[in-house]
């Protein structure tokens, strides 16, 4: 399917762009709102030059956009292409964190039959 | 119930791996067990809801075959998954391999799951490893359990997270 495929080679260019920490931490950073390339590149120790190299990955990836204004070059958080990819990987984790719940009733049950006075202390639930 | 939830992480890595982790109040002798034996794996690893596992069986040695097989109690509809043992080196590391009886992605996966213990605490990482690319994206786009919709908080939320993860060495 068409739209499957473009949105496979979307979910790459997503993860892709989100592999490396320093283009994470300027995602989180722009989540807060429009920045400048500048003002960007000032936490890091980094060049401008390398910072434009990493704005022009999560620009490839769509991740974000420029902003044309008169003084600085602005850049923006696309959130479209992010929802995307955390949703995938928040489903999974849902489906798992089920799962895993259970896991921890049971180890709740196991410990008491084990040990018949735990020092832990504990809510006790149903 | 229990008053003790862990922390679910979920993430990709690179092209074909997803990493799981997760902390569970209990050693991890206990926590190994959960893993591998059947009368325990069954007690936990039903779900989602609306599920049972009704065939667990685990032959724990290296090159030793497991087999699990899901019911869906709506239509009695069933889901088999199997592999063999790698590596067990219990309790800290179980390598095993999984593929499923009506592939839903290409080729085997390898599971290597590993067991750390501080204070009482056990840290479980499940690396999964796809044979493919495209195996791993269609495990991460399978619409498993409810389309949760986004909202930017959840995002700067995943955004931290994945930045501390990768910046500072949090303390546990």
């Amino acid at each position: 399917m068409n739209h499957a495929l473009s949105q496979s080679a979307r979910l790459d260019a997503t993860f892709a762009a989100l592999s490396d920490p320093t283009r994470r931490a300027i995602l989180s950073r722009l989540a807060n709102g429009e920045v400048s390339v500048m003002d960007l590149a000032k936490p890091f120790s980094m060049s401008q030059p390398a910072i434009s190299k990493h704005l022009k990955v999560l620009e490839r990836a769509g991740l974000i956009s420029g902003i044309k204004d008169a003084q600085k070059r602005l850049r923006k958080l696309e959130a479209k292409p992010l929802e995307e990819a955390t949703e995938w990987l928040e489903n999974y984790r849902k489906f798992w964190e089920g799962r895993f719940k259970h896991l921890d009733s049971l180890l709740e049950e196991l410990k008491f039959s084990k040990q018949p006075s735990p020092k832990r202390k504990n809510k006790k639930g149903e | 119930m229990s008053s003790f939830i862990g922390t679910l992480k979920v993430e990709a890595k690179g092209d074909r791996e997803i990493v799981m982790t997760r902390e569970f109040s209990a050693g991890k002798d206990l926590v190994f067990d959960c893993f591998t034996k059947p009368e325990l794996i069954k007690r936990w690893l039903y779900g989602p809801d609306g599920w049972s596992l009704d065939v667990c069986e685990v032959d724990l040695k290296v090159g030793g075959k497991y087999r699990y097989v899901w019911k869906y109690l709506k239509d009695g509809s069933t889901m088999g998954a199997g592999g063999s043992y790698k590596e067990i080196s219990g309790p800290d590391k179980l390598v095993h391999t999984e593929s499923f009886d009506e592939a839903w992605y290409p080729g085997e996966a390898i599971l290597t799951t590993t067991f750390v213990e501080k204070s009482g605490i056990t840290f479980v990482t499940i690396n999964i490893l796809y044979e493919t690319k495209e195996g791993r994206d269609i495990v991460i786009k399978s619409p498993m359990e409810g389309g949760a919709s986004q909202s930017y908080n959840r995002l700067e939320t995943l955004l931290g997270t994945l930045t501390e993860t990768s910046q500072g060495r949090k303390k546990s």
